[in-house]
Order: structure tokens, then sequence, then C-alpha cells
């Protein structure tokens, strides 16, 4: 109450009142409760399976136990970031698909604009709102499964595996503004409201799904009998699908979340037989694995960037009218 | 005493190949209530979007109080309240909790914001429903909310489009009143755009009638009605009946001196005369033996001056 005499920009005022405006919507409180149950159900199956992973653990060397929690899974439930790459993108769907055209189909856009602010104020603010809240829900969801998995396997994380922890929601983040910079476009784009939801959906269940299936099919056209192929044809085959399916940026997430949480991921294309003599089987240590995910962590937040630049130019050059 | 506020000078807007302005110039002093009169799609809403700096002209310049809307609308923005044609609230938010955003988006701080919410809500005879939801209030509601919006920002200029279209008539003669009532107290300058003449003439101390994107006539109502009816300022209808004895009427009352045309719908005559003539007129019409029923000197309404102008648009595209 302290500081209610303050006066604020106006870009932060918009922003305050888009975050409450998405906390107490309907949308978001469903979103929030699937991935919370979805969120406790993979904490729980990997909490029943780490004794497992334990006793293999103890073969293999690896360290990162505390990691488990995120990736351990007995095949009746998918992992937490399993979870997060699927939900992800719904949650950013939901949070942007409305953002613009609902304001013109109100009829609060020419009187919010006819108030002295700039114009990209608005659009900036809604994606910040949306931004802070998803940071906010991702933090919180991945603090809560370390606290809990702390009470439940009496380990605590090593700082390495806090630093990985941290990355990865920061890439989930990043992931899930990629979905919401496409929604918001589409939102800039479509008059209706309906119409932008779906297409968000459109696309997100076109990369979940169909996408690795097109490629499949691609990869199974192209490749010639294997027995007949040069070793380097095989390599280089490879690596041409390897290159489709980073087109799409569920792979890429998939990519650097795995690479992040399973320090023992050295490479993420082919390897051949001379580049893996002679290496040590280890885990990678952190500046490594991001090493080796730059290229993916650089495309997505590409795609994210291109997708809010698009609706920002598309909402600038946008005719203001009243409905 | 007598400056400006808001100068059109020559603007012209295309969309494509269409021209929704052309080379419009508008000048509105201070403490005036302007109407912009004109049909659907004549270019009001485009002319006042110039004016905010929401849509920029194709040519021309656009000032309001001095400062150029083009290049610097947030200023101009900070001086005009805009109530746009069927104004929309979050629907979600209190009707005070709309107007306090407005407010703090208007560099108001939160304990200002909240106490002239409150004010302007009274003002609006709105006081009953601060705590309603906005998307519960109806449709005069929504516009007496969208006024309130309008004035706590403070406004030297508040711009009205079509604020009276889906009220009902009760409504619309409390809305205007209080539009008339905030400008004689407060000095603020008016605009009303509107395609309802009668409204416009209720409150207008000046007017432009605005058709395809061009004046055809501004001034007050009288002016107007001098540039376009020029010989014929008045006209008296008669309700007459005839009973029986069928004397030649229109003879009779075109003897009178001043009167230049007669039309006679059934048993209404409207007699156009260059002067008031309104006595003579009964009296020959008594001595004729027929039944005056009424006797009326019509003031030129806007009715008149806008079908005059329509009627002489259709005799020009003939």
């Amino acid at each position: 109450m302290k500081d209610n005499n303050k006066i604020m920009r106006p870009f932060w005022i918009i922003v305050s009142k888009e975050i409450s405006d998405q906390i107490k919507s309907w949308r978001f409180i469903i979103m929030v409760g699937i991935i919370l149950l979805t969120c406790f159900g993979s904490l729980y199956t990997a909490l029943s399976n780490i004794g497992d992973a334990i006793s293999k653990v103890k073969d293999a060397g690896d360290p990162f136990l505390f990691l488990k929690l995120f990736t351990v899974s007995d095949g009746t439930m998918p992992s937490f970031f399993v979870f997060i790459s699927f939900l992800g993108p719904l949650l950013g769907i939901s949070l942007g698909f409305d953002a613009i055209n609902s304001e013109f189909n109100r009829g609060t856009m020419s009187r919010i604009l006819s108030q002295p602010i700039h114009r990209d104020n608005l659009i900036n603010a809604k994606f910040m709102a949306s931004l802070i809240v998803i940071s906010v829900l991702f933090f919180v969801m991945g603090f809560l499964v370390m606290g809990i998995g702390l009470i439940a396997i009496g380990i605590p994380p090593t700082a390495e595996e806090f630093m990985r922890i941290i990355s990865f929601l920061l890439l989930s983040i990043f992931y899930v503004a990629f979905w919401l910079n496409l929604s918001i476009l589409f939102s800039v784009c479509c008059h209706q409201a309906a119409t932008s939801a779906l297409s968000g959906v459109a696309v997100w269940l076109f990369f979940s799904i169909f996408f690795d299936m097109i490629i499949k099919i691609i990869a199974r056209a192209m490749a010639p009998n294997p027995g007949f192929m040069q070793r380097t044809q095989l390599y280089g085959e490879q690596n041409f699908i390897m290159h489709l399916m980073r087109l799409s940026p569920t792979h890429l997430f998939s990519d650097a979340t795995t690479t992040l949480l399973l320090p023992s991921v050295r490479s993420l294309g082919p390897l051949t037989m001379e580049q893996v003599s002679g290496a040590i089987p280890s885990p990678l240590p952190l500046g490594q694995s991001v090493l080796l995910v730059w290229p993916q962590v650089t495309g997505l937040i590409a795609a994210t960037v291109i997708c809010f630049a698009l609706s920002y130019i598309l909402f600038m050059r946008k005719e203001v009218r009243a409905r | 005493m007598n400056q400006n506020v808001i100068e059109l000078v020559d603007i012209t807007k295309k969309y494509g190949s269409f021209t929704a302005v052309d080379h419009l110039n508008i000048t509105i002093k201070k403490s005036e209530v302007f109407g912009l009169l004109g049909p659907n799609g004549a270019g009001k809403s485009t002319t006042i979007l110039m004016m905010l700096g929401l849509t920029e002209p194709t040519s021309g310049s656009v000032s309001v109080c001095g400062i150029n809307s083009t290049t610097n609308p947030i200023e101009v923005k900070r001086k005009v309240g805009y109530l746009p044609e069927d104004v929309g609230f979050y629907n979600d938010l209190t009707g005070i909790e709309n107007l306090v955003y407005t407010a703090r988006l208007n560099g108001f701080s939160r304990n200002e914001a909240e106490e002239s919410a409150v004010k302007f809500m009274k003002r609006v005879g709105l006081s009953d429903d601060i705590n309603k939801k906005a998307g519960k209030y109806s449709r005069g509601m929504r516009q007496r909310l969208g006024l309130a919006d309008v004035l706590i920002k403070k406004p030297e200029i508040i711009i009205l489009d079509e604020p009276t279209s889906g009220i009902d008539p009760t409504g619309v003669r409390d809305f205007l009143n209080l539009i008339v009532e905030l400008s004689r107290q407060d000095g603020i300058t008016v605009l009303f755009s509107s395609h309802n003449l009668h409204q416009v003439q209720q409150v207008c101390d000046h007017l432009a009638l605005f058709v395809h994107g061009k004046v055809i006539a501004d001034g007050n109502v009288q002016d107007l009605s001098v540039k376009l009816f020029g010989n014929e300022p008045f006209i008296i209808s008669a309700g007459i009946s005839l009973n029986g004895n069928n004397v030649n009427l229109e003879e009779e009352l075109k003897k009178i001196e001043g009167v230049t045309t007669i039309i006679r719908e059934k048993d209404i005559l409207n007699i156009g005369c260059s002067k008031d003539v309104t006595p003579e007129i009964a009296r020959v019409i008594v001595n004729s033996g027929m039944n005056l029923n009424y006797l009326h000197r019509k003031e030129y309404g806007l009715d008149e001056i806008y079908n005059r102008y329509f009627e002489g648009e259709e005799k020009h595209e003939r």
C-alpha cells in the first residue's frame, strides 16, 4: 500500500493489468491444473523408480542422481521433461492466442490506443506479461520438483546439477515463449480468437506428431538399400535427416533438454567409430553440454524473435478502427 | 480569445484507390461544441482517427492544440479524450477498475486515479454501479462509463464518435444534456460526430456537413439554412380539409406577396416563402371557407438541410 502514490510508467501498468488478467482467467487455471497434475504424476513415477536407477548408477559411475528426478520413467508415465515439451506449447498458445484480436473484438483497442501510450507499448507489454507468468510458473514447478525430490531421496543436488536444472528451466521458458509469440502472431493476423487458437494448435500438432512421420517417410523414400551404401554415404544420409528434423522447434527443444539433463549424451548427431575411439565414456561437464546444444538454443531464440518481429510489424501497421 | 484548437489543413486520406477524406479543411474554436454531420461512410471516423494520430493522412496536416497529430500523437492524446463508437470495456473488471486503468495510463497514481474515478462515475450518474462488472452494464451505461473514461484524463478536447447510437431516446437526451453541461462548465471543446440530425442540432454551436469525404457546408444551423435554401428561408405547412366547395386555394395563396412555392401532399400544403407571412396565409385559408386544422411554421431543421442536399445530389447524378 505504501507505493500507491507512485506514478508508474504506462508500460508497467499494462504489464501488471495483463498479468492479473492472465492469472485470473479460467484457461490459465485449467492449464496450470493439468501441468501441475502431470508434474506430480511424473515426479511420483520418478521417485518410485529411482531405486532401480540408483542400482544402475553404481555400474556406470554416473554421479548425476538428482537429475534422474526429471528424466526417469518406467514407461507407464512419461518423465517430467517430456511432459514439458508436450504441454509447454499448449500453455504458450493458450496465453497468447487472443492477445490482440480480443482487444479489437471487445472494442477496447481504440480506447486504449487513444490514451497517451505508444502503440508498441501494448504488444510489448502483453508479451512481457505472459513471459513473466510463464517464467514464474516454470521456476515454481522446477523448484517444487526439486524440493519434493530432496525430501524424498535425501540427497542434495550438486552445484552442477543445480545449474543444469536452472538452464533446463530457462530453455523451457524460451521454448514456451516461442509458442507464445507464434500465437500472438496468429492473434494479430486472425480476426477471430477461435481461428487463431485453432491455427496455433494445428501448428503444435503438426510439429509434435506429424512432422516426425513426414521426415520418416522422406528418409525411407530417399535411402537406398543400406547394404549397398558406403559408410560416408550413410553418415551423410543420417546427417541430412537430422538437419530436417531440426527444422522443428519441438525437436530442437528435446535435443537441447536431453543434453542438459543427461550429461552422458556426448553428441546429437551420428558419430563415426574414429570419433568415438579414444573417448572416455564419462559424462560431459556443463560447459561442454551447453556448447553442444548452443546451435539448438540459438535456433529456438531466433524462431522466437522472428515471430515476435513479424507480429510487431503487422500490429504497428494494423488499421485501428472501432470494432 | 477565440483560438483555434483543432486545425485540419487540406487533408486527404486514401485507402488504395478509394478516397475516404478528400482535401478537407476544418477549424474548431476553443470551447465550441462542433458537430460533424454526415451519413455512414462519409469519412467522419477516419477524420477523427487522423486527429488522434491513430491513422496518418495521405497528405495535408492536422494540428490539435498547436501540436501536430501525425508526428507527435502522444502529446495530442494527453489533451484529447476520445469516445469511440460502441465503446468497449474489459468485461471482467468492474466499472471503476476500468476507469482507474485509464487514469493510470494517463500518469495518475493509484490513489488519485481511484478518487477521480469515483468522482466521475458520480458525475455521469453511475454511482450505484461502481463495483459492478463492466460486462453487466447496459448499452446506455457503457456509453456513460465511456464518457467518464474520457473525462477522467482531464482533457481539453473531447471527441465523441457517434456516441448516441443504440441508446433509447431518454438516454440520448440525458447524454446530450450531460455533454452540453460539461462543455459549458469546464470550457471543454467538444467534437461531436453523428449521422443523427436532431441530436446535432440540439447541442452543437457550429456544424459541418460532411459527405463523401468533403465538407459541403459549415456554419451554425441558421447559416446553413441560408446557404442551402437561399431565397426560401421559411416553410409554412398548413393542414386543411376540403368541405365540399373546391375553391382554387393555391391560386389565392400565390397572390400573397412573398409566397414562392406551394407543394400539396393530400391535406397538407407546404408553402415556401421568402418572408414570414403566416398571418396572411391563415386569413386566406379561413376566408376560402376551408377547415384549417393546423398551421405550423417550420424551423429549418437539419432534416430539411439533409433532404435538400441529397435531392440536389440525386439531380446532379442524373
